[in-house]
């Protein structure tokens, strides 16, 4: 068992930097969650860890173990793939007990562990089949028991639920969860589906473009993004990010206002490098929207989508942006009609003109 | 969809569909269908391909001549004291072959066969004669032809294809160079490489003086009885190996690269990976191209009808090329469609061999 060191690690291919100096520590037995839109390099660093993709530059530690030109099977990893990489001329009892029957584990300490993970995974009753007999996510078992009977260091799972439908996704990603508390073993997930992201982690690192953007609890950056793509990728339906123009600060508040935005007053703990006059953005969950009689924004109702325990209305503001509020409950409300939404400004976050959050007063940790 | 009344009816008519697959089924007919069923019936006659006789049914005349084999031991001459008779160089001798098969009225099933093959057994000599001598030895080429060609072919096919499935800058070039023999034709092929396999400057004698230093004595490849089979064998394996090799590399080319990063992960070797992720997986392509290249190698007759004739001596005789000369050379439409029967029972039978060893286990 062991945690991973990432030191600028950094993958290129010819001239195209994919990867551009990644800096990450995990500590054994966390669950850590990459996730990033398609093309961000989530997968290339997971195959990086694995050993299937050479590390351009940077130094990659498992345990305390520099692994940047050890051999996969060297590694102590198992990885999960999205296409199951089950061998379909095998049965399942074979594919399970592949790798031990490569390193010539003795064959009934190999036929122990196979039956072990099959009662973990609940598959006893599958080991004669082959892959083609068996359903979706029944292959993603057998996959994810492949991996536990080598009894990895690390389990590296690359977008594996993605070929499921939604049913069976919500009930394999608990599986995993108990999974991991089960083994405390040093897990490492890649997805684009920021819920998996956000139920599984411990430890979730958004990546784009090659680029970690923030490394936090699922919380963490649910409540603290740390600049506008972190902002618009956590979270369901997305942050309201309204621009907006500072009217005034001083050492603990910003002032601002829009055409659509009334003059607010927002706590902040340090309004270093604002002026007034910058264009900034606001950012609002449509989740922290109330319906206020007074004041806030007022727009017109473009859409409205009942969910039966919210309800989710799209408004068109007066400057034209959109606006984007889950209110409680079946809210009466029809297309067409003009309503005012007010918000806590403590719940308001602010990204200064690099797109970068202005730190929030009073966070309650770090 | 509105479309003309005549055109409708025409469409709906029962024998439009008949009228539409007419042209394939005449074509077919005439150079598939109607060839078997003629070879057929004439390989039990004795049909020539102009004779002012009429032709006339003679049953299984013509399969008996083809495959009658008997065999003779021969005792040594004896001595009027019993005692073996020996020449001026110790060696036994033998009564002639010849007074067994030509009108001897003891050994009737023997009458017309000549010596095809024999081993002393003691002091016996054992000969296998052969009614069609000539026959025997096609048969015989073309089994070793295909015992050769088939296992080599495919498996230096496979040996291309793994080579040329990586990924490496200017694979393509090679991918075309091996396949070049393929796109051109045969009996061009044929003709070059009598060059290459000529006695005095060809090609190969030349390489080969060169690379032993002149140690090595120029070979006439195809003049000589030991190498001409072979040197079709070699230049045959060549031509083609380039059209297996493309059908490996599809076979290759749709087994995912998950599976080979799953062993890479689970500790395999390469040797491992080609053994339980490549190997498994090209199980339907390795069947595909063992029953075509077994056929195509049965169906060999171009490289012998451009460079060798069927000799020296016979030599490299097979099937086809005698079936033909036969046929039209000889006139014997009969005794060429009798082995064109053959051929095919051969095929046949060795293809449903084929199928039923390689079949699905389930």
């Amino acid at each position: 068992m062991a945690g991973l060191e990432f030191k600028d690690i950094r993958k290129s291919y010819g001239n195209v930097e994919v990867i551009k100096g990644v800096d990450l520590s995990i500590e054994h037995g966390e669950f850590v969650v990459f996730v990033g839109p398609s093309g961000c390099g989530k997968s290339t660093l997971l195959r990086m860890i694995a050993g299937l993709e050479d590390i351009t530059d940077g130094d990659l530690f498992i345990g305390d173990k520099r692994v940047n030109t050890v051999q996969p099977r060297d590694r102590g990893v198992a990885m999960v793939f999205q296409s199951y990489a089950l061998y379909p001329h095998m049965t399942v009892y074979d594919n399970v007990g592949f790798g031990l029957r490569l390193n010539k584990t003795p064959k009934d300490e190999r036929d122990a562990k196979i039956r072990e993970a099959a009662r973990i995974l609940q598959m006893e009753n599958l080991l004669d089949r082959r892959p083609a007999q068996l359903s979706g996510g029944q292959r993603q078992r057998v996959a994810i028991g492949r991996a536990i009977v080598r009894n990895p260091d690390v389990f590296l799972f690359d977008e594996p639920l993605s070929n499921l439908d939604a049913a069976l996704r919500g009930s394999m990603r608990m599986e995993i969860s108990k999974l991991h508390q089960q083994l405390d073993a040093t897990m490492i997930y890649v997805t684009h589906d920021q819920v998996e992201a956000m139920t599984l982690a411990d430890k979730i690192v958004v990546l784009n473009a090659g680029v970690v953007q923030q490394i936090g609890s699922p919380l963490e950056l649910y409540n603290y993004p740390a600049n506008l793509f972190v902002a618009g990728f956590i979270g369901s339906p997305q942050m309201n990010l309204l621009p907006v123009t500072v009217e005034a600060v001083d050492e603990r508040t910003v002032t601002v206002a829009s055409s659509d935005v009334p003059s607010t007053r927002i706590p902040v703990a340090s309004a270093r490098g604002i002026r007034g006059g910058d264009s900034i953005t606001l950012g609002l969950r449509p989740h922290l929207l109330a319906h206020s009689e007074v004041g806030g924004i007022t727009g017109k109702v473009l859409l409205v989508e009942h969910l039966g325990n919210e309800t989710i209305a799209n408004f068109a503001l007066n400057s034209g942006e959109q606006l984007v509020a889950a209110l409680p409950g079946s809210a009466e409300l029809s297309n067409g009609v003009t309503l005012s939404l007010g918000f806590d400004v403590a719940d308001a976050r602010l990204f200064g003109t690099d797109g970068t959050a202005i730190p929030v007063a009073d966070r309650p940790f770090r | 969809m509105s479309s003309p009344g005549p055109q409708k009816s025409l469409q709906r008519h029962p024998l439009a569909g008949w009228l539409m697959i007419a042209p394939a089924v005449v074509l077919i007919a005439t150079f598939l269908v109607a060839p078997f069923v003629l070879a057929f019936g004439y390989s039990f006659t004795n049909q020539r391909l102009i004779s002012p006789n009429p032709t006339e049914f003679v049953g299984m005349r013509n399969f008996e001549q083809l495959l009658g084999i008997g065999v003779l031991t021969l005792s040594p001459e004896v001595d009027e004291a019993g005692s073996p008779v020996r020449d001026d160089d110790g060696a036994l001798q033998y009564p002639r072959v010849r007074d067994y098969t030509r009108n001897n009225p003891d050994y009737p099933h023997l009458e017309g066969m000549r010596e095809w093959f024999g081993w002393n057994w003691g002091n016996d000599r054992v000969l296998v004669l052969a009614r069609d001598l000539v026959f025997m030895k096609a048969l015989t080429n073309t089994l070793i032809f295909v015992a050769v060609v088939a296992p080599v072919q495919s498996a230096l096919a496979l040996l291309l294809a793994l080579m040329i499935n990586q990924k490496l800058r200017g694979i393509n070039v090679f991918r075309t160079i091996y396949f070049m023999p393929v796109v051109v034709s045969i009996v061009v092929v044929s003709l070059l490489w009598r060059f290459i396999y000529d006695g005095r400057n060809g090609l190969l004698n030349n390489l080969l003086e060169f690379l032993s230093f002149g140690l090595f004595q120029p070979i006439d490849w195809l003049g000589n009885p030991d190498t001409a089979l072979w040197a079709i064998i070699a230049m045959s394996i060549w031509q083609a190996v380039g059209f297996h090799m493309v059908i490996w590399l599809s076979g290759l080319q749709t087994i995912p690269v998950s599976l080979y990063e799953a062993a890479e992960i689970e500790g395999a070797n390469a040797w491992q990976k080609f053994r339980f992720v490549t190997w498994p997986g090209l199980r339907n392509t390795a069947v595909l191209i063992l029953v075509v290249i077994t056929m195509q190698a049965f169906a060999l007759f171009a490289q012998v009808d451009v460079m060798t004739d069927g000799g020296p001596v016979d030599s490299t005789q097979v099937l086809v090329f005698q079936a033909v000369q036969r046929g039209y050379e000889q006139q014997n439409i009969a005794g060429g469609s009798a082995i064109s029967v053959i051929l095919f029972l051969i095929v046949l039978a060795i293809s449903i061999t084929q199928r039923y060893l390689t079949r699905e286990r389930t």
